[in-house]
């Protein structure tokens, strides 16, 4: 039985010392974190949208909203004001039920994400035994409301659009899984809480920093960022999959998309470096809170400034460079990496749990393991050039001079 | 039975797979009835985690929702007119009906109620406060004594299955 | 915790449900969908067993996680066949395909 210590870590036991039952008590402190943990994504969103529209207007040469409120912060809210007060259009020939859903289904999708981030060593929403298999399966539920979105529209540029997005989105959970299951294997658990403390030494983005990348490549492919954005590539597909969708629904969607972002940052500050971790986050757990956030916000960043700057892909060479060239190197690096691991742990380089927070003790594993991946990385790109240029000499024999590179079917964005 | 909390999300999961259940087996829409399969696998995956199977309540919905119920409605679009038909049961849908109730009444009868019901030395059975967990799960299977066998094999089907699956549905040009 | 004949009321009659779609619907994906059924309600009693009776043995997840194989397989293939009749046919109804019937 919990005791009364203080309302925010034991709220529990408040509740049964003043008279509650205690059973009803655990379930109104279960729901008021549930209400919490659901809530608080939705309160950042409103922000994230004016951080991305202000940095994409920097990027542009623009100024960003900059009317409502103090530097246009309170620009969101008028926006959902507009949303949700213009007309709500059902297209003929839509399917209703599914059509309605179909959007809650996408933000639902991201916010069960939330359930298992770690936003401080006390607090999580729960630390299920299976936390990072349960970001990839809920994660996989936002695809199912693409297809429902595309489906039901009756629209086809929407199924189209839909199509595409599927295609895309099962896709690059490939790499994305092989590149998660890297820091799954360096903390030996699948708990988030446990692989955020099992960097207390060292980040495992020293340890494998081939794996960070290629997840967050996967990840930005996932949300539909530039230059992945086939998913509503405007000048092609008018809008993709949503193009139906008008007022608050449209903007159901466009909120999962930018909460998925952030939320995919997050997740990538705990898996490669360390999440909550941070100078005496153990006597002040709050302030894991800001340590989580300052570095998500980092990745988030970087994710605007690619999604700003790089043109869009074609979706054959979205298709090529996903299985020809992260799977196979996901692959090889979790290979590698299981091997490098195996061997670090039986010659004794890998530090006991006695001096787990030692940097130094992790020092020569994470030298081997940088090493390792250095290798693979240079290897896979002589590779790459290899079939760069028998690309670059196959076109040049079999093409008239004035076709492009790109005009090849099938071809791998070519390093020159 | 107790009333508790545990028994009556047992009874909202149970509802929601066997509704889901129905509304897949009577809609008259393919997609629809796609929907309601997913409906029905996450009461599964509910009633997984109640049987504190938390590993393979998380692999039913990456697997189930993720790839299998996507897969049925790919190819649902795929054969597009036939997703409305006129007549979406054959001519021995009655019997069908008997025959299905039958084995249910059955398996009740027969069964469930005389070996596990109320009244049985069965009854009484209750889960133990300990249970194996997901790392008992992952040893199991690659344990030499064990599953590691299975676990390879079934590695060789999904390849077979993968391999046949892209042999069969390409089109010939 | 409720008691395990509830769980196994509850398989048995899913897989009922499933075995009827199977039975009575025409559209293959139909049938498709009743099997996942009727494998999902077997993956309960598999469960549910492994929990009440040998909690330590992990037979009973293990299986489970077996049937989870066999039907990602079964539907992979399945649908390619579908797929392939349907290209080959111009139909996905069951009783079209009847060349082996006299």
């Amino acid at each position: 039985m919990q005791e009364c210590i203080d309302i925010f870590n034991t709220f529990a036991g408040c509740l049964t010392a003043s008279g509650a039952d205690p059973g009803l008590a655990q379930f109104l402190s279960i729901l008021l974190g549930v209400v919490l943990v659901a809530m608080g994504p939705l309160v950042i969103v409103i922000f994230l949208i004016w951080v991305e529209r202000k940095y994409a207007a920097r990027v542009q040469d623009r100024l960003g909203p900059n009317r409502v409120g103090p530097f246009g912060l309170l620009q969101t809210f008028a926006d959902a004001l507009k949303l949700i007060t213009k007309e709500d259009i059902t297209p003929a020939g839509a399917d209703k039920l599914i059509y309605n859903l179909a959007p809650i289904i996408s933000v639902v999708s991201v916010i069960l994400i939330w359930a298992v981030v770690p936003i401080s060593p006390l607090h999580i929403g729960a630390d299920l035994s299976i936390g990072a298999l349960y970001f990839v399966a809920v994660g996989s539920i936002g695809t199912l409301a693409i297809m429902m979105a595309g489906w039901s529209s009756n629209n086809k540029y929407a199924l189209l659009g839909a199509f595409r997005v599927v295609a895309q989105l099962v896709s690059y959970e490939v790499p994305l899984v092989f590149s998660l299951l890297v820091p799954v294997m360096f903390a030996g658990t699948m708990s988030m809480q446990g692989i955020v403390e099992a960097q207390l030494g060292m980040w495992f983005i020293v340890f494998s920093p081939l794996a960070a990348l290629i997840f967050f490549i996967s990840t930005q492919a996932e949300t539909g960022r530039a230059p992945f954005d086939l998913i509503e590539a405007e000048s092609e597909l008018v809008a993709g999959y949503n193009i139906e969708y008008s007022g608050m629904k449209f903007g159901l969607f466009f909120a999962g998309e930018f909460l998925h972002v952030f939320t995919n940052a997050l997740i990538f500050a705990i898996l490669f470096t360390g999440g909550w971790l941070g100078p005496f986050v153990y006597q002040v757990p709050a302030l894991g809170i800001i340590y989580l956030f300052a570095k998500g916000s980092i990745f988030y960043l970087l994710s605007l400034h690619l999604r700003n700057t790089l043109p869009r892909i074609r979706i054959d060479q979205l298709m090529s460079f996903n299985w020809k060239f992260l799977v196979p190197v996901s692959i090889a690096n979790l290979i590698l990496v299981a091997f490098l691991w195996k061997v670090i742990q039986l010659i004794g380089l890998l530090p006991g749990p006695e001096n787990a927070s030692d940097f130094l003790a992790h020092l020569p594993a994470a030298i081997i393991m940088l090493v390792g991946n250095l290798a693979l990385t240079v290897v896979v790109l002589q590779m790459l050039r290899n079939v760069g240029r028998r690309a670059v000499a196959a076109n040049a024999v079999s093409t008239p001079a004035n076709a492009e590179l790109d005009d090849q079917p099938y071809s791998l964005p070519v390093p020159h | 039975m107790e009333f508790n909390i545990h028994s009556i999300v047992f009874l909202i999961f149970s509802v929601i797979t066997l509704g889901g259940g129905l509304g897949t087996v009577t809609s008259r829409n393919l997609i629809h009835g796609a929907v309601y399969l997913i409906v029905s696998l996450f009461g599964v995956a509910g009633l997984f985690i109640l049987l504190s199977a938390p590993f393979l309540a998380a692999i039913q919905v990456l697997v189930y929702i993720g790839a299998i119920a996507i897969l049925i409605i790919f190819a649902v679009m795929l054969t597009r007119s036939m997703t409305r038909m006129t007549e979406i049961y054959n001519r021995q849908w009655s019997l069908s009906l008997v025959v299905s109730a039958l084995l249910f009444v059955l398996l009740l009868v027969g069964i469930i109620l005389p070996v596990w019901g109320p009244g049985t030395a069965n009854a009484a059975l209750q889960p133990s406060e300990l249970v194996a967990t997901t790392v008992d799960l992952g040893v199991a299977f690659v344990d030499g004594n064990q599953f590691v066998l299975p676990f390879e094999v079934a590695s060789l089907l999904l390849t077979a299955a993968m391999i046949g699956a892209i042999v069969i549905a390409r089109d010939r040009d | 915790m409720v008691p395990l004949w509830m769980y196994l009321f509850v398989a048995a009659a899913l897989f009922c449900i499933g075995a009827y779609g199977v039975f009575a619907r025409r559209n293959a994906v139909a049938i498709l969908m009743g099997i996942e059924l009727m494998l999902n309600a077997v993956n309960i009693n598999l469960v549910a067993f492994w929990r009440y009776q040998t909690p330590f043995v992990m037979s009973g997840q293990v299986f489970a996680a077996f049937v989870f194989v066999v039907a990602a397989a079964e539907a992979a293939v399945g649908l390619a066949i579908i797929i392939s009749i349907y290209r080959n046919r111009r139909s996905v109804i069951v009783e079209d395909v009847d060349l082996l019937k006299w």
